[in-house]
């Protein structure tokens, strides 16, 4: 006889999970027990938020399914910003919520909520177990759910009657997991990946337009392999940043809101968009009917739903990124050389370089610069929201897919710090560091609590300029410099991690910023940079909203 | 923008329908009408939904409905040769005499039956498509209908081909 937490904690083990992040409670109490004795390793964060962002970096970094768990009512509520993160960025997580037992359901009990309700739209899928039995195969659907086809989160809502009843239970072993309402296509239709070849090799000025699917499917080595083989140079968003290095002469940094003058230049230009595991997001189009006005546009992405949502296609193509660039590589005969476009590109290059004043002030984009210099690109990078974000996503030089790791579709403040956490579970062997704002910091800072309890050796920069950064520069820009609840007082952040236990450093001068980073780097343990960067700078260039994406303002002085 | 009959199998369980529902509101679909029910094989039910929208609209919607993970198939109907359904329960104000004799020439002209008499009203039922409910309602009026339910339309293709069948 096993219980329905025994049955919960085998099965999560036979999906291969080593590390859940939770927080316990009332009705969690009996899966918690079981926890006990288990091999699993628990990992207590300070605020359930944290766990679910711990879980989505642990996905992210790993490429595996993260685990987190609450209790019912406050707990399962607390995880909601997490959940709604990792579905707005397609991460597969496993969230695990205790409820009320099945008796008192829908009775206003202590602690009840109708957590299945509530993350209905934020979810892949979401189940209440209401029997022991039903339980084994759940977990299973759950996992199979979250990670396959467009992967996404999935809850699953534990009454404690349900964990606590005794049943007799055997593992499964060798069933297949079998939804008639859920079959993802992983093939590419074959006629529509001639199609697209036809018209890659009709083209005078091709283009990859790449994101977050590239990355999710592990296609990055293909897609390198493609572009190197067509010679088709290649554009990111901010979530397919590292499917192709920094310095690649065919890459061209990311588009959009943010991105390089030559990228979206290059978009503006182009007469085919090959574009793959992305959304046409308002942040990467700006003005839609604008958008690649002159292209025929090919669309790859495994969710048919993404096709056509914002912007018309010409060949859409339903399929795993890795599978269908495979497909369309072993179909290419002969190399055409787009001689033309690649040197109308560079002279982009050269004229609208990503710049920012070296005027020895401390500037956020230096301490960027610094320490991918120092890490030469490696290491494992997560972000806050906002201008660190951006910052970070143009001036850090990724090479590896998997390694640069934010909040791109939900803009969640608070996430960096314990999604760092949990991707330094998923490598182990990767410093990892969490590039903050003063105000992204502050909204998950009891995490320091975590960091310290078990010396998570994340080390977070902190980029305080003493205001929400980004609202202000749209203020400064848009709203006639009037700074409306966007400044904070001085925080001593080196203070407050010393009185977790936890080195940190001050830094306001150019010339101490490599050795705080090397610092950090050489601590075991966690480590807390605050660096006083200049109060007033920009991110640049920037696309104001609802403008044409070649319209951009700034960045191509100083 | 015209009306689309969609049609959604699921599988029986709960929380399916709000599933459904959910997303339509969520994404700004507005739903004319709304049926479920079981259907012929056991474990499944479908789902008749009319709702109006433009081509692409309507195509992202049943895209995203066909995404959850309890939907079967979504099929839109609209332009196949189909049979529809609405049934209607009407209670009609009929005092006894020249207005009740008139209700029932009515009722028997669209083929509602009186299904109920009371002593100041009679409750009609009549099966038929939209239009035919709307026009006998519209009749009905200058009685004075008490209350009126309707079930929302239901539909199937004609002929051997079933929306499971259908491509």
């Amino acid at each position: 006889m096993k219980t329905g937490a025994k049955i919960l904690i085998e099965g999560l083990q036979r999906e291969g999970v080593e590390t859940i992040f939770g927080y316990p409670g009332g009705v969690v109490l009996p899966i918690y027990d079981e926890l006990y004795n288990s091999s699993l390793r628990h990992i207590l964060v300070r605020h359930e938020q944290a766990a679910a962002h711990a879980a989505d970096g642990f996905a992210r970094a790993s490429g595996r399914v993260g685990v987190c768990l609450a209790t019912s009512g406050p707990g399962a509520c607390n995880l909601v910003t997490g959940i709604a993160t990792a579905y707005m960025d397609s991460v597969p997580i496993v969230a695990l919520t205790g409820q009320v037992p099945t008796s008192l359901l829908g009775n206003d009990a202590f602690q009840e909520s109708d957590i299945t309700g509530i993350t209905l739209p934020i979810t892949k899928h979401n189940y209440l177990v209401k029997r022991t039995e039903d339980l084994g195969h759940i977990v299973r659907e759950a996992f199979y759910i979250s990670r396959t086809g467009r992967p996404g989160p999935v809850l699953i809502d534990l009454p404690k009657d349900v964990s606590t009843k005794e049943i007799e239970y055997e593992y499964p072993e060798n069933e297949q997991v079998n939804l008639r309402g859920y079959q993802p296509t992983y093939r590419g239709h074959s006629r529509q990946i001639d199609k697209a070849v036809e018209m890659m090799m009709e083209a005078e000025r091709p283009l990859f337009y790449v994101g977050g699917g590239v990355i999710a499917s592990n296609a990055s080595a293909e897609l390198l392999r493609l572009a190197e083989m067509t010679g088709i140079p290649v554009t990111t968003t901010l979530m397919g940043i590292g499917a192709i290095p920094c310095d690649h002469p065919l890459n061209l940094g990311m588009l959009g809101m943010h991105g390089t003058r030559y990228a979206n230049y290059a978009v503006t230009e182009s007469d085919l968009l090959i574009s793959v595991g992305v959304r046409f997001d308002d942040r990467v189009t700006g003005k839609l009917d604008t958008f690649a006005a002159q292209a025929r546009i090919i669309h790859i992405d495994i969710d048919p739903a993404e096709i056509g949502k914002n912007k018309r296609v010409d060949v859409p193509i339903v399929g795993d990124s890795k599978t269908v660039l495979q497909e369309m590589r072993e179909r290419i005969q002969k190399r055409k050389e787009y001689d033309r476009w690649l040197s109308l590109i560079r002279t982009w290059k050269e004229k609208y370089p990503m710049k920012y004043p070296r005027d020895g002030v401390l500037r956020p984009q230096f301490v960027i610069e610094q320490l991918s210099e120092l890490l030469g690109g490696e290491g494992i990078i997560v972000s806050e929201v906002g201008q660190n974000q951006m910052w970070t996503a143009q001036y850090y030089c990724f090479r590896h897919p998997r390694t640069w790791i934010t909040s791109g579709g939900l803009g969640t403040m608070g996430y960096g710090f314990p999604a760092a956490m949990g991707a330094h579970f998923a490598r182990p062997d990767q410093v990892v560091f969490d590039i903050a704002g003063d105000g992204s910091f502050q909204m998950n800072i009891q995490e320091l609590g975590t960091v310290s309890h078990y010396r998570i050796p994340v080390k977070v920069a902190i980029l305080n300029n003493r205001f929400l950064g980004m609202v202000r520069q749209w203020q400064e820009l848009f709203y006639d410099r009037r700074y409306s609840y966007t400044e904070l007082p001085p925080v001593d952040f080196v203070k407050i991690a010393n009185a977790y236990g936890i080195d940190g450093m001050r830094v306001e001068d150019c010339n101490d910023v490599r050795p705080a980073l090397q610092a950090a780097i050489e601590t075991d343990g966690p480590f807390i940079m605050d660096f006083r960067v200049e109060r007033e700078e920009n991110v640049f260039p920037m696309v104001p909203a609802g403008a044409a994406i070649n319209e951009m303002i700034g960045g191509h002085t100083g | 923008m015209k009306p689309h009959t969609l049609t959604v199998l699921v599988e029986n369980k709960p929380g399916v329908l709000s599933r459904v529902t959910g997303l339509f509101s969520r994404r700004g679909f507005n739903i004319e009408s709304l049926a479920v029910g079981t259907c012929e094989e056991t474990g499944m039910s479908r789902i008749t939904i009319v709702c109006i929208g433009d081509d692409a609209q309507i195509e992202q919607v049943m895209k995203q409905t066909h995404k959850l993970i309890d939907v079967i198939k979504v099929s839109d109907i609209t332009e196949n040769d189909r049979v529809e359904r609405e049934l209607a329960l009407i209670k009609v104000t009929a005092e006894p005499g020249s207005s009740r004799a008139e209700i029932m020439q009515i009722a028997s002209i669209f083929r509602a039956q009186i299904i109920d008499v009371g002593s100041r009203t009679v409750v009609l039922s009549v099966a038929g498509d939209t239009e035919k409910i709307d026009a006998l309602e519209k009749l009905l009026r200058q009685y004075g209908v008490k209350e009126l339910v309707r079930t929302g339309k239901i539909a199937l293709l004609r002929g051997a081909k079933t929306v499971k069948s259908a491509k």
